[in-house]
């Protein structure tokens, strides 16, 4: 537990980079420090592990001020990692990685057996280890930079906005592997960054801070997304916070229509009279294979049992792993305006239409509004595993 | 006795005794200079305003003539070699302290930060860190100081025979010889870029981590990457390649 008490820096030109900042930040989960440029959130990060001295109030970890803990010793007990990786550009990615445990006073083998342990857990194959930098990608370099701050395996987790700098997709990439590392380790993780979809995907509370460095708002990600405090986290949060907010929301009590789901084995008839009980129109069933994964839409009239004949159906969902939000996505890209839902294996467990869906999300924000009025406690430690989707 | 190689006796060396003498009152002065720019460089990254008024100052000692120089030491330290390194290691300040500022200065900014935020101590940051990452930038500023306290050297003939191969020079002038000073060019010149092509190989010896820049080099990196590593043989290529970043 880190707790920021009543914290502000000034310098001594009369800038003000944070401001009386209070915070607690639980074990076990990740704390995103997000804000606009100049609202003192790699300030703050700094002067837990005292980059930068505060200069009035405490930050106490486990109890303890930091104000009085030797400084090297300090930062060796808490893992960084910074924008660009930040990595030694002279020594290879296993001395890279082994740093901090040399620092300790670790012998050479067992500080690079670690480093070896620690590129596996990163995902980085083991041919990398003689390499030197300049010779990885920016994401690679990013996972080194991680492996390097976990190889001590310190209780605390600093990252200053380390994302920012790779391409969209490798930040994905990183971001859902942060979160699988996380849920094996279980890390107290403070996380700064200016990207408001990546604190959303990242974070079990975010600490929203406006320029001078003070505090806005700090909530679990999908309270920030319902109730936003005031008109600057609303406008930090973004046009479209609604349907951002359905990533909160599962899929688990979707209801699902089975009766216009046919494996490409079933008689024509049979087909013909489990639907013609609708109204004669045209609505199209869901053909799925012998294994029962999905196969294409197709009008029951002109059904012949050619599978060629089949319109594709696009990407489905998982029931309970996905959110509501994704499966209104594939609900809007289906041919038919249906999404199809699946299990863990792929099989078919049956269509959900928009208005399905919708209705879906009607009662979840019902339910969500009668268990968590506003102003409720969030849950200290949160779980630490967190779908990404 | 009249061959390229014949040394007069009353210089009281022989040839290659010479190009030690060369050797050495020209590359200890460099080894002191480089060892004294160390801390002032590291000093003048640390301490900003110190930069430009220790830039001037070896700026205006470089521009002491070292007849001057001479003049003022001989009265100290007599007719000797010593007289002749004094000068010529303060002149290679002039080169030595950017390189070392300009080196320490090349270390990325969040490299300074995550080495700090590991809790790697002053000292140890800058001898693990940020000195071998300006290994290139101070070499480069070493060949540049090697070559020139290599060419100056030969001024110390005009006190009591002090500028080794320089000697020749006046002797040539002397016994109307000037294959001997032929020689003292050719020699000195020689000298100057087999003493350049080690430090390049020491260059190359010190930074395996450096990406390579000439096209051949980045051929091997492209197979050493997709294939098992291999050790890097392209040591010609250190020679042929393109001149360095210059201090």
């Amino acid at each position: 537990m880190i707790a920021i008490e009543d914290v502000s820096k000034r310098y001594a030109d009369g800038t003000v980079a944070v401001d009386r900042l209070s915070l607690q930040i639980p074990n076990h989960s990740i704390t995103v420090l997000v804000g606009p440029s100049g609202c003192g959130k790699t300030t703050t990060l700094r002067m837990i592990n005292r980059m930068i001295e505060p200069s009035s109030g405490t930050i106490r970890v486990d109890g303890q001020d930091v104000q009085r803990q030797p400084v090297n010793a300090l930062r060796r007990s808490m893992g960084y990692v910074i924008q660009n990786a930040g990595l030694f550009q002279h020594r290879t990615i296993l001395d890279n990685i082994a740093t901090v445990p040399r620092l300790l006073g670790w012998s050479k083998q067992r500080a690079r057996a670690r480093a070896a342990e620690l590129m596996e857990r990163v995902g980085l194959d083991k041919d990398m280890a003689r390499r030197y930098p300049y010779q990885l990608s920016g994401g690679q370099q990013q996972r080194v930079g991680v492996a390097r701050a976990l190889a001590a395996d310190p209780p605390i987790l600093l990252m200053d906005e380390p994302f920012s700098a790779v391409d969209p997709v490798v930040r994905r990439g990183l971001q859902e592997e942060l979160l699988r590392i996380q849920g094996e380790l279980g890390k107290a993780i403070v996380f700064v960054t200016h990207d408001m979809d990546e604190a959303i995907t990242i974070g079990d509370r975010i600490a929203v801070l406006r320029k001078g460095g003070r505090l806005a708002q700090f909530a679990a990600p999908d309270e920030l997304l319902s109730s936003p405090a005031d008109e600057f986290v609303e406008e930090f949060l973004g046009g479209d916070r609604g349907i951002r907010g359905l990533s909160f929301l599962s899929t688990r009590d979707l209801e699902l229509d089975r009766s216009r789901v046919f494996p490409i084995d079933a008689d024509r008839q049979r087909i013909a009279r489990a639907t013609s009980a609708r109204p004669a129109d045209a609505q199209p069933v869901l053909v799925t294979g012998i294994d029962g994964k999905p196969l294409g839409w197709t009008d029951p009239a002109a059904w012949n049992g050619d599978a060629g004949t089949l319109t594709p159906y696009g990407q489905s969902f998982e029931v309970g792993r996905d959110s509501l939000r994704v499966a209104l996505d594939r609900a809007v890209l289906s041919p038919t305006g249906h999404a199809v839902a699946v299990d863990g294996s792929g099989r078919v467990l049956g269509i959900a239409g928009q208005e399905t869906i919708a209705a879906a999300i009607r009662a979840a924000r019902q339910r969500h509004a009668a268990t968590s009025p506003q102003g409720t406690e969030y849950p200290q430690d949160p779980p630490p595993v967190k779908a990404t989707r | 006795m009249n061959g390229f190689f014949d040394i007069p006796s009353d210089l009281q060396s022989s040839y290659l005794g010479l190009i030690s003498t060369h050797l050495q009152e020209a590359l200890i002065p460099v080894l002191v200079g480089f060892l004294l720019s160390l801390p002032i460089g590291l000093l003048c990254v640390r301490v900003r305003w110190l930069y430009p008024p220790v830039l001037w100052t070896t700026t205006v000692i470089y521009a002491i003539p070292s007849l001057a120089f001479f003049v003022v030491l001989i009265d100290y330290t007599g007719l000797s070699k010593l007289t002749v390194m004094i000068p010529l290691c303060l002149y290679s300040l002039v080169v030595l302290v950017p390189s070392v500022v300009d080196g320490i200065r090349s270390v990325p900014e969040e490299t300074n930060a995550a080495a700090q935020a590991m809790g790697i101590g002053l000292v140890r940051r800058y001898l693990q860190v940020q000195l071998p990452i300006a290994v290139p930038a101070i070499i480069a500023g070493l060949r540049v100081a090697a070559a020139s306290s290599i060419s100056l050297v030969s001024v110390g003939a005009l006190i009591g025979n002090q500028g080794a191969l320089g000697n020749l020079l006046t002797t040539a002038l002397l016994y109307q010889r000037p294959v001997l000073a032929l020689n003292s060019v050719v020699t000195t010149a020689v000298l100057a870029v087999l003493v350049d092509a080690l430090l390049v190989l020491a260059r190359r010896l010190l930074t395996p981590w450096m990406p390579p820049s000439d096209s051949k080099a980045r051929r091997t990196a492209l197979r050493t990457a997709a294939g098992p590593t291999a050790p890097d043989t392209s040591t010609t290529a250190g020679t042929a390649r393109a001149p360095e970043r210059a201090s």
